[in-house]
């Protein structure tokens, strides 16, 4: 065991117990994963990506390049967790991955003798011949070989969350800078959202050994989380992530809501992405502790200074029982004596630099510190650390540690200062780069400012809380900034320590060493972003938060150029890895999208409908009768039925927009290509609309209710951009006209009624109206009411070419009004029908819908030219005269049957003429609408031909070779049943 | 993203839906030139660098169509106002 005796942040009386590649473990209440399993002397926690190397944690944070896990089991697995972040819980169950058969006992660590040929590029030389190579035998290979964890193939079984947050000032970071921040713009009374990815406030504090206010750095975390949490505007969030930054001062974060518990608590979800609003925000992320490169620097054992510092403060752990601190500057001298003060047997500070500064040198002493001055470590020996061989100008000696902590300095956290294009820049002075163009309303606070000593942070933060909150109207009470005693800060650049040995890695989690960008300098891939491409250094989920540093410097040291010039590689959302599932949040499976039920959805649903989705509608497809064998016998009997007798379908799905004013008139004759003016008051009329280009974008049927009073139809499929269209052109386009719009798509619910018998079933459901042929002739419309009372517009139109009727009434209504259709119909064999029915009926009459009305056709490709109106202007009027539009040769709507009547015709099938061959030069055309047609038995087609309307009764070929279709086929009218109209006039 | 809508205030940009360049406007349906005129209207679009004025309509929120002035580099937006009322489009 290495919990040291005392001591940490944990909860000691409670005990929680937990299993790590089977084995159990036990750990305390405040520990991390990472924390435990050091705890319990478990110190290899993974296998590296491409050498299987054994690899133990490497930090204490969310930068964690190494211990990654497979967290929970069966659905809830989650590949690629950070052991360091992973708050534990009773009963946590974690696997290590990338390794077989076990962790300790790697088969694939023989990559590392692969070495040679995995290194820099290897993606692109070593695999690039013969290319059917690549996907049967290289890639299965490497994925076995190389990669990370596997996720979880069953359903998610967990809720996410999206919701949306607004403030002031948001606050981002709890160290001792954005406490400071969130104390200065809550005090002043500004609306505070403070989020912290920690469970717990307090930053680097919770390591401080450092005095705030005369009082130990935790008990000012208390006392500030205290003061935050009484004030009512200000809400503090923990376990939240913000993970990136957008325009407007918009910011995205991940709340972890539920990731600490075994389960979600009922009804909470496992996640919730936040977007907060922010008028302001202090960005205070701290910095990162980054590594130096020598000679076997992975092994397990080793990891940062302020890691090792954080586990034993914080956590109450010794990273091993015997340790060494490795460093160049004076926070990594400070995360020793921290470590070495928590009760950690500290066998040496090995420093770069020639001294100590003097007050750190004395603390050092007072701690019985040995100190190795202008030291390097030049190697490491064991498969988990034992030793290190230390040179120095005393000469070279080994030490025997299990930990080793190593600080090559601070690398400010500045990830989310680059999402909107902002470039950081390179202060040599303090070795780091720091943010200098930051997005709109944000500012930043201390280390990720490069204000390192804890006085500065408390200092700016403070200064950046007063700022912002100001920014947002809200004047601060003057309260002094809280005070410390000033941290020194001082480094000496040092990024590699020259040696011959082992690999020395610059990334972990990428097995890229120094030797790697080497080659990639070598090679010419010099600039950072292709170092990055090249090595893969700084890629996958730690995106390089401790490595690019080390990596950017050796590539500037071998460019001669230096780091300045050679720029960083620039930070991209999400700051750390988002799952997909709080993306998605509840648009999941069935609710991926709405789904809109008909006001007749129930009624079908008890005639045992068969659903269709179509858009968001979920219409009846066809309505299966005991016995019928398919769908298609279904279909034929609800056809049948319908040109013999009488057929009801729900047509409420259609775009229904109510227009009203005195220019509506003017206004249909500017967006329709035909007229509607001269429209007579209780008539209806088909319309086409163009698009400004030419082409065909809706068509429908409107109506003219009263002198300034029209009720127009759009296709199902574009009601909402039917009804954007209409406003552009009120708004923009014509905004003199006095002309009102609202859509009423919901507000009616609207029933056809179809065949020879419609007239008498319609009657029964009028209070009384006179529906004769004379008072209600084809293309009439009666406003009245039916079922007793109830108001209802009753337009005669067909769509399938029977006598027919649409019957409009207020939604609410619908169910009632389908209800008394069907009682009144029954006498007469009545037949409830679906979409499928309804496009056969159109089929067989020769109707245009989605398929032709399909963004490529003209309406006179559709054979409706001759309906525009040349009296006047509209929409798409001019580019529609162009040449090409009235070719001779474009193809023309026109129908088809197969010449061999029992053959099938397939939609999609291109149009040949016989005996050519099939080659785009010789295309004629395509087929784009087929049934089966039960009132002429045999399958029937429409769609585009060449001078189609020239060419009725000439055969040509239907080629389909997809699916193996080949078919002579006859070109005939596209209307089969009843060309002259007659049914429907009746 | 957020949008200032003259009439509902800052609103997130998903309840918005796009159409574009709102520095063009109809051209003369009877102009002798009209068909390069619309042909201009319908295809060709320039694509400026730094501030632009386009539509943008509050299709989930006043049905509103708005000259949003855009800058195209940086993403801010200075500034919406109702296209019926403005200049460029009467
Ligand atoms: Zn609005």
């Amino acid at each position: 065991m290495t919990r040291l005796a005392h001591g940490g942040l944990i909860n000691r009386a409670r005990t929680l117990s937990f299993r790590f590649d089977g084995k159990s473990y036990t750990g305390h209440p405040g520990d991390t994963l990472a924390s435990a399993l050091l705890a319990n002397g478990v110190r290899l926690m993974g296998r590296s990506f491409k050498y299987h190397r054994p690899r133990g944690v490497f930090t204490a944070g969310s930068e964690e390049p190494n211990a990654l896990v497979e967290l929970r089991a069966g659905a809830r697995r989650e590949p690629n967790t950070r052991a360091t972040t992973i708050e534990l819980f009773e009963g946590l169950e974690a696997q290590s991955q990338n390794r077989w058969p076990s962790l300790d006992h790697d088969l694939l660590s023989v990559n590392r003798y692969l070495s040679p040929f995995l290194g820099a590029g290897f993606y692109y030389k070593t695999f690039m011949w013969p290319a059917a190579f690549w996907e049967k035998l290289y890639e299965p290979a490497i994925r076995r070989a190389a990669g990370l964890g596997a996720a979880a193939a069953l359903p998610d079984p967990d809720t996410y969350e999206k919701a949306f947050a607004f403030c002031d000032v948001l606050v981002i970071g709890s160290g001792p800078a954005g406490l400071a921040a969130a104390l200065a713009a809550g005090r002043a009374g500004a609306r505070v959202i403070l989020a912290e990815e920690d469970f717990r406030l307090g930053g680097r504090l919770l390591t401080e050994q450092a005095a705030i206010d005369g009082a130990p750095a935790r008990d000012f975390v208390s006392r500030a989380e205290a003061e935050l949490a009484s004030l009512a505007h200000v809400r503090i969030m923990p376990r939240t992530t913000v993970f990136g930054v957008y325009d407007g001062g918009e910011y995205a974060a991940v709340e972890r809501v539920s990731d600490h518990l075994a389960v979600p608590a009922p009804f909470q979800p496992r996640q919730r992405l936040w977007r907060i609003i922010a008028k302001r925000a202090v960005l205070a992320a701290g910095a990162f502790d980054r590594p130096i490169v020598f000679p076997g620097n992975d092994r397990p054992g080793v990891m940062t200074a302020q890691a090792l510092a954080t586990y034993a403060c914080r956590y109450g752990v010794g990273a091993g029982a015997t340790a060494a601190v490795f460093t160049n500057n004076d926070a990594g001298v400070a995360a020793a004596l921290a470590t070495a003060g928590a009760g950690v047997k500290l066998e040496a500070l090995i420093d770069v630099r020639p001294a100590l500064p003097a007050p750190l040198a004395a603390k050092a002493k007072a701690l019985g510190v040995r100190v190795i001055t202008s030291g390097e470590v030049i190697a490491t020996s064991g498969k988990l650390l034992t030793g290190l061989t230390v040179r120095s100008p005393a000469g070279t000696e080994t030490l025997a540690v299990e930990a080793l902590g190593i600080s090559g300095g601070a690398t400010p956290n500045l990830n989310l200062t680059c999402h909107l294009g902002g470039k950081p820049v390179y202060r040599e002075d303090l070795a780091a780069f720091v943010p200098a163009t930051l997005p709109p309303g944000l500012a930043v606070a201390g280390a990720v400012a490069g204000q390192f000593s804890l006085a500065d942070c408390l200092a700016y933060g403070t200064a950046e809380g007063v700022r912002a909150a100001a920014d947002a109207g809200f004047t601060a009470p003057t309260l002094p900034a809280p005070q410390a005693e000033e941290t020194a800060t001082g480094i000496q650049p040092f990024w590699q320590v020259k040696a011959k040995g082992d690999l020395a890695f610059v990334d972990l989690q990428n097995d890229v060493s120094a030797k790697d960008v080497g080659i990639a300098h070598k090679e010419g891939f010099r600039a950072v972003e292709l170092l990055k491409r090249y090595t893969t250094l700084g890629m996958a989920t730690d995106q390089g938060k401790t490595s690019n540093m080390a990596g950017l410097a050796l590539m500037a040291e071998l460019t001669g150029q230096g780091i300045a010039a050679t720029g960083t590689t620039l930070f991209r959302p999400p700051y750390t890895p988002v799952a997909l599932g709080v993306l998605a949040g509840h648009h999941r499976d069935k609710d991926f999208r709405p789904t809109r039920p008909t006001p007749t959805h129930d009624w079908a649903q008890r005639q045992g409908a068969v659903f269709v989705e179509t858009g968001f509608w979920l219409r009846a497809a066809y309505f299966p009768k005991p016995g019928e064998k398919d769908w298609l016998e279904s279909v034929n009997r609800e056809v049948n039925a319908t040109r013999s007798a009488c057929g009801v379908i729900d047509v409420s799905t259609f775009g229904k927009i109510d227009l009203q004013g005195p220019d509506v008139g003017i206004f249909l004759d500017r967006v329709y290509i035909n007229m509607f003016s001269t429209l007579a008051v209780g008539k209806a009329r088909y319309g086409v609309m163009l698009r400004e280009d030419g082409l065909v974008m809706d068509d429908g049927t409107t109506a003219r209710l009263g002198e300034q009073h029209y009720v127009m139809t759009t296709t199902t499929a574009n009601a909402g951009k039917m009804f954007q269209h209409l406003e552009f052109c009120l708004q923009v386009l014509w905004p003199d006209l006095d002309v009102q719009i609202a859509s009423v798509s919901e507000q009616w619910a609207q029933i056809a009624v179809s065949g020879p018998r419609s007239r008498a079933v319609l009657a029964q459901v009028v209070d009384g109206a006179d529906v004769s042929n004379a008072a209600l002739p084809f293309m009439g419309v009666l406003q009245t009411t039916v079922m007793g009372g109830v108001e209802a517009r009753v337009f005669r139109l067909s769509f399938s070419g029977e006598l027919g009727y649409e019957i409009a009434v207020p939604a609410r209504h619908g169910a009632a009004l389908m209800e008394a259709l069907m009682a009144a119909g029954a006498p007469f064999g009545i037949t409830p029908y679906g979409t499928e029915a309804l496009g056969v009926l159109r089929i067989e009459k020769g109707h245009v819908s989605g398929s032709e009305l399909n963004g490529q056709t003209s309406a006179r490709d559709l054979g409706l030219g001759r309906m525009a109106s040349t009296k006047k202007d509209y929409i798409g009027r001019v580019l529609s005269q162009r040449p090409a539009f009235l070719d001779p040769d474009r193809p023309m709507f026109v129908g088809f049957k197969p010449v061999d009547r029992s053959a099938r015709l397939k939609a999609g099938a291109h149009l040949l003429p016989p005996g050519a061959e099939a080659t785009t030069a010789h295309d004629e055309g395509y087929m784009t609408s087929v049934a089966y047609s039960p009132t002429l038995g045999h399958s029937i087609g429409l769609g585009f031909l060449k001078r189609g309307a020239a060419r009725i009764g000439e055969q040509v070929r239907a080629f389909d070779p997809v699916r193996g279709g080949d078919i002579l086929v006859e070109v005939c009218s596209p209307a089969f049943v009843d060309p002259e109209g007659e049914k429907q006039r009746v | 993203m957020r949008i200032p809508c003259p009439y509902c205030g800052a609103r997130d940009a998903h309840e918005f839906a796009y159409l574009g360049d709102a520095t063009v406007s109809r051209p003369d349906p009877a102009a002798p030139d009209a068909e390069d005129a619309f042909f201009t209207y319908a295809y060709l679009r320039d694509n400026p660098d730094g501030e632009h004025r386009e539509y943008w309509y509050h299709a989930n929120g006043c049905r509103q169509w708005l000259v949003v002035t855009r800058n195209t580099r940086t993403h801010e937006i200075l500034g919406a106002s109702l296209a019926r009322a403005s200049e460029v489009t009467a």
